[in-house]
């Protein structure tokens, strides 16, 4: 009994400082990644004891100063609320990660330990519920700053989150009707079979047109920029207009989250998760002959390096995004939305409905 | 442990559903019940029916409310009514109330004293509660999605009218 409250305290915390740590990384890759892009170098000058590394130290950096700066907030402002609001908009997001699974279990002390802090049975839906919930972080921050531009910046995003949370939702109905179970564990053992002999069963070979629509919808619920609707530097500021220092700091967190967020799910739903193709419990087994023997531990590293480079993958393919396309219009966010998306969502149905149907 | 879990959720639940009615504040209110439907679907989930939990979370708490929400942030409402208005409503509201207080006791009498057994039995697993909506239950389904869609038209053809004249 104790060990057990043990080991799920002790995933409870690695995970925490898995994400927290990709997260002040990705900061880092935003902006240099940014820089790149425009030519530029990008923040190199922290250092410690002189030593740089392409300014690596820089997220520690910035959140000493973040952690430093005054706690303020405006006279006019809903206090409690003002306080609430970024910490639930971080809660939300950050507690989805307790679902995502690393890697296959492993033996330990003769104890079977899944990588993965709860193996919960509608662990889908539990991810889309908490992300539902996070809206609330954005609406409150915005109404209680009694603001105009964080009001409207609120409002926006609200809109914008609840239209492509119907995307979303839709996108993954055909996932569901593929996949046996709503457990992320069994749908990631799942991906392990084959297709046709050689080619994984991941999510993306059996429903490409439902990872497209749930990619674009997942773009627009991070919130950044071809969907920046809710903070659009340049019109509006957003809803975090009257937020400074860590306040703030856990709102541009959130979005980071997010992106985290967003690539494990996309990783764990369509590209198989923890699983590296063709590898088994007893090593590669290629389906033009030959194999590769690893031992068990070997196997585990793999399948949570190859967890980690997919997830790495999509997080750098998420901040291109955002380096590359300019701001839609409001409007067309709106019709790209429930024009588009949701339409494709339904024949994505309608058509994985027909292929079960007559197999 | 689960007793524990028990308690702070019932008594988040109702406390939040008190605070509802006693404040003032619009916002307040439609937050007070976010709180109050969250602490229901975590209940749900003490019952180990994960799905109707996340269902009533991402539903009720996530969907609905934050257009309740969306919709008193953006009209801001202030006025207040009239005595006179005010105390019909009142009456009305005690009585209907004390009718729903009356039905909930008598459909619910039956589930206090029969066994618990027989609900949990499905509750849990969601490919067998899709299997009943869509079998056993597929009249009363389709009525209540009904239901709901001649809301929708209805609200639409209020909201509309205003419009064109």
């Amino acid at each position: 009994m104790l060990a057990d409250v043990l080991i799920v305290l002790v995933k409870v915390v690695l995970t925490l400082i898995w994400t927290l740590l990709l997260a002040l990384f990705l900061t880092w890759v935003e902006r240099k990644e940014s820089a790149v892009l425009q030519d530029r170098i990008g923040a190199n000058r922290a250092s410690v004891f002189g030593l740089r590394v392409f300014g690596l130290f820089q997220p520690f950096a910035d959140a000493i100063k973040m952690l430093f700066k005054e706690d303020f907030a405006p006279s006019f402002s809903q206090r409690f609320l003002h306080w609430l609001a970024p910490a639930m908009s971080f809660f939300f997001v950050a507690v989805t990660m307790v679902a995502v699974p690393f890697g296959d279990a492993v033996r330990l002390f003769g104890r079977r330990i899944p990588l993965q802090v709860v193996d919960l049975n509608a662990a889908l839906l539990f991810m889309l519920a908490m992300l539902s919930l996070g809206i609330y972080g954005i609406l409150i921050g915005g109404w209680a700053s009694r603001s105009r531009f964080a009001l409207i910046g609120s409002l926006r995003g609200a809109a914008q989150l609840i239209s492509y949370e119907v995307a979303l939702g839709i996108s993954l109905v055909g996932l569901i009707m593929v996949f046996p179970s709503l457990r992320l564990s069994k749908i990631v053992e799942f991906q392990g079979g084959m297709l046709f002999g050689f080619l994984p069963k991941w999510g993306i070979f059996l429903q490409p047109l439902g990872f497209a629509v749930f990619f674009l919808a997942g773009l627009a619920e991070t919130k950044r920029t071809p969907f920046d609707m809710p903070e659009g530097e340049s019109e509006i500021i957003g809803f975090y207009t009257e937020y400074g220092g860590l306040k703030f700091g856990l709102f541009m967190f959130t979005d980071f989250l997010e992106v985290i967020l967003l690539s494990a799910l996309a990783t764990t739903l369509f590209f198989g998760g923890w699983q590296v193709p063709w590898l088994g419990a007893g090593g590669f087994v290629f389906p033009w002959g030959g194999n590769l023997k690893f031992a068990p531990w070997a196997v585990t590293v793999l399948q949570v390096l190859s967890f980690n480079l997919k997830v790495f993958f999509f997080c750098w393919l998420q901040i291109l995004f955002r380096w590359t396309y300019p701001r839609f219009r409001y409007d067309q966010v709106m019709d790209f939305g429930w024009k588009v998306l949701v339409p494709l969502g339904v024949v994505n149905i309608l058509a994985t409905g027909l292929i079960l149907a007559a197999r | 442990m689960a007793w524990a879990v028990f308690l702070i959720l019932s008594f988040l639940c109702i406390g939040s559903v008190a605070a509802m009615i006693l404040s003032r504040n619009q916002a307040h209110n439609a937050l007070f019940l976010v709180l109050s439907f969250s602490s229901l679907g975590g209940l749900f989930g003490l019952l180990d029916a994960p799905f109707a939990a996340a269902v009533q979370v991402l539903v009720y708490a996530g969907a609905i409310m934050v257009l309740f929400l969306f919709a008193i942030m953006m009209f801001n409402l202030r006025g207040e009514l009239p005595v006179r208005v005010k105390k019909t409503r009142l009456a009305f509201t005690v009585g209907l109330g004390t009718i729903l207080l009356a039905e909930l006791l008598l459909a619910g009498r039956k589930l206090v004293l029969g066994s618990p057994g027989a609900a949990s039995a499905a509750g849990g697993d969601t490919a067998r509660l899709g299997h009943f909506l869509f079998s056993d239950y597929l009249y009363a389904f389709e009525i209540t999605s009904l239901l709901i869609l001649a809301a929708l038209v209805g609200a639409l053809a209020l909201a509309g009218k205003r419009e064109g004249s």
